[in-house]
């Protein structure tokens, strides 16, 4: 099986499913001319034209209006972020509009586009390019929140996301941009809404989404040198949230640790534990322990910033902890 | 490029057609006598939430809409029961839709601030000041994908001009040549706060400059006036794919909601009177007589038709049952793909 980029499978699927449906059409900042800022549009403006691939004035709030206006018509818009951190200028297009046109309507205009683009903290970029909002976006009703840890379900979940007909915030992560990863050449979807086990362990499980997937890995593979044994539940979409895949883990494992990129308040892993003490409260043999973002904006310095984030030794200090072990 | 309009409705385009004019103001009258009724309905508890007349300002939406194809598109802010009724949805759809029944519009799923129907290309109804003008300059940039020769007509009040939102939707319309017809309802008072104290130029139409976009400005009272800048508009649109700005100089008659008094402690009283001798419905049908395109009786029966609609939509909003509770929970999302 072929072995590419996390950049070259968004990049597979985009060119696979603007080939396929010709209403599929890429805006936004650098998508076109520049051939993206994270290069994940490259090659798309030479094979598809100016019509379909679209630059844009920096106008964030501008675009995803744009977005969700020709999406009500029929088209098939995906808008690509710089980064996730501007699409904060845009919330009233993702929020008022996308989220909730079908509802206000009566049923009458679906919205089916793509919001995407790098989430969360990269290297260094400090307080205002280092935010993950998975958590923000999950509030809403109206919209799903897909983030793809992995180039296998980078390019399955963007196919699928561009073939739905809902709205959908779909978050990848710079650092992800050069993970490789297997994925086949036959064309594969993966569905929305179905977590993944990650890898099998009976002994804890780990609870985790989009770029936190690899920080999971990485301290199973270090617990495993100690003997300890992790179920890794990856997400994958944080709305819906898989609720069975988190039961059957915990209820194997007993032991559950949230691991998240953002800050820790009404967090992805808040509403992860709500679903675990609610469904497996006697299957518990400790408490549900959170790993994420220290409660701060993120600073510059590297030992500040290395201090702020979730990292391994984090996870694996979380994992011992339920495990009632040092 | 920029003008500014100039139109004394006495020899506006189309003027001699009687028929036209009767339709005109067939459609003025029934925004008003339809209005008219939801403030009572409101007064008596069967409307609720916010809910903001465009009593005044008729000769905009008529005007405007009359030279629309049915394939064309409409989208407005949540001052929107006129361009609804002017675009052809029934008074009954609309009226349930303000009662919360299930015959409504959008089946009590919006209320009075969004009035959809896609049968009619009609957009709504937003509730975010500024918010649907992306939206627009969205529809507007789907017609060109497609090379279709639709336009897209955006109505918005003076104060949205003021957003962001309209500065990066109308910078892009300029930017990609976009049919679109923006039209600005400039009815002096982005609720109780006036232009003067809101925007630094005064003439509306003249930021169009900063997006290379054509741009009029219109008496909003004389429906001759709005259908000639907005003829001229629309074709620009169709043919050319070119954007426009047009500013509609009007005037609300009543409080921008229904918990805003009439005259308010915003605007003076006189100012209001001043306006009311400008009424569209009154200034159409002063020409019509003087025309002897229409008599007083031909007027009263027109008055009496009219009213009697808006009596059957209230009756069919009052019999329309209550949504049922598990609409709750559908058109969140759809269930299928493509």
């Amino acid at each position: 099986m072929p072995i590419i980029t996390y950049r070259d499978a968004l990049n597979q699927a985009l060119r696979e499913e603007m080939q396929r449906d010709d209403r599929v059409f890429i805006m936004g900042e650098e998508v076109a001319v520049y051939q993206g800022a994270y290069k994940v549009s490259k090659g798309l403006l030479q094979e598809f034209g100016e019509m379909r691939v679209v630059d844009t004035p920096i106008t964030e709030l501008g675009f995803a209006g744009v977005g969700v206006g020709a999406a009500m018509v029929g088209l098939r818009p995906v808008i690509e972020f710089m980064t996730w951190n501007f699409a904060v200028l845009a919330l009233d297009q993702v929020l008022n509009a996308a989220a909730k046109m079908l509802y206000m309507t009566g049923g009458q205009y679906n919205v089916p586009m793509v919001f995407r683009g790098p989430n969360g903290a990269a290297l260094q970029l400090s307080a205002q390019h280092s935010q993950a909002f998975e958590s923000w976006l999950a509030h809403i009703p109206g919209i799903k929140v897909v983030t793809p840890g992995t180039p296998y379900d980078a390019k399955g979940l963007l196919k699928s996301a561009i073939r739905d007909d809902n709205p959908i915030c779909f978050l990848e992560g710079e650092m992800l941009y050069n993970n490789k990863g297997e994925v086949p050449e036959e064309e594969y979807l993966i569905p929305i809404g179905v977590a993944d086990l990650k890898r099998e362990g009976d002994h804890a499980t780990i609870v985790t989404n989009g770029k936190m997937v690899l920080v999971a890995m990485k301290a199973a593979d270090e617990l495993a040198k100690e003997g300890i044994n992790i179920d890794v539940v990856d997400l994958r979409t944080v709305r819906p949230m898989d609720v069975e895949a988190i039961k059957a883990s915990v209820m194997k494992t007993n032991r559950c640790v949230v691991l998240e990129e953002g800050w820790e308040l009404c967090g992805i892993g808040a509403q992860v534990v709500d679903y675990v003490q609610r469904d497996c409260f006697d299957y518990l043999d400790a408490p549900v322990i959170r790993v994420h973002q220290a409660d701060v904006p993120m600073p510059y310095a590297k030992n500040l910033e290395r201090h702020a984030k979730p990292d391994v030794p984090k996870t694996i200090a979380a994992v011992k902890k339920v495990m009632y072990i040092d | 490029m920029a003008k500014q309009k100039k139109v004394d409705g006495k020899q506006p385009a189309g003027s001699g057609d009687a028929e036209l004019h009767k339709s005109l103001l067939h459609s003025m009258l029934l925004q008003r006598r339809f209005e008219e009724r939801v403030a009572e309905a409101y007064a008596l508890g069967k409307i609720g939430g916010f809910c903001h007349l465009y009593i005044g300002q008729e000769a905009v939406s008529t005007g405007s809409l009359s030279l629309l194809r049915p394939d064309d598109y409409v989208i407005t802010t949540y001052r929107d029961h006129g361009q609804a009724l002017a675009r052809g949805m029934t008074p009954r759809s609309i009226m349930a839709e303000l009662f919360g029944r299930v015959d409504g519009c959008v089946h009590g799923k919006g209320g009075s601030m969004h009035l959809f129907d896609r049968n009619l290309n009609f957009m709504g109804g937003h509730g975010i000041v500024g918010g649907h003008v992306p939206i627009a300059t969205g529809v507007g940039f789907a017609i060109k994908y497609r090379g279709g020769d639709q336009v897209m007509i955006c109505f918005m009040g003076e104060s949205v001009v003021n957003t962001g939102a309209f500065h990066e939707a109308l910078n892009m319309a300029g930017l990609w040549k976009l049919p679109v017809v923006y039209v600005i309802e400039n009815n002096r008072y982005g609720m109780g706060t006036s232009l003067e104290r809101a925007s630094a130029i005064h003439d509306i139409y003249e930021r169009g400059a900063a997006y290379n976009m054509n741009r009029a400005q219109c008496d909003g009272q004389d429906v001759f006036a709005v259908r000639e800048a907005m003829a001229e508009a629309i074709e620009r649109a169709r043919t050319e794919q070119r954007p426009t700005l047009l500013e509609v100089r009007t005037y609300r008659f009543m409080g921008h909601s229904m918990s805003d008094a009439v005259s308010g402690t915003y605007r003076p009283k006189a100012e209001l009177e001043e306006w009311q001798k400008r009424d569209p419905i009154v200034l159409l049908r002063t020409f019509m007589h003087e025309r002897g395109e229409i008599d007083d009786a031909g007027v009263q029966a027109m008055d009496d038709e009219v009213k009697a609609v808006v009596q059957d939509s209230w009756d069919f909003a009052d019999a329309s049952p209550e949504p049922p509770l598990e609409a709750l929970y559908e058109d969140v999302l759809v269930e299928s793909t493509t």
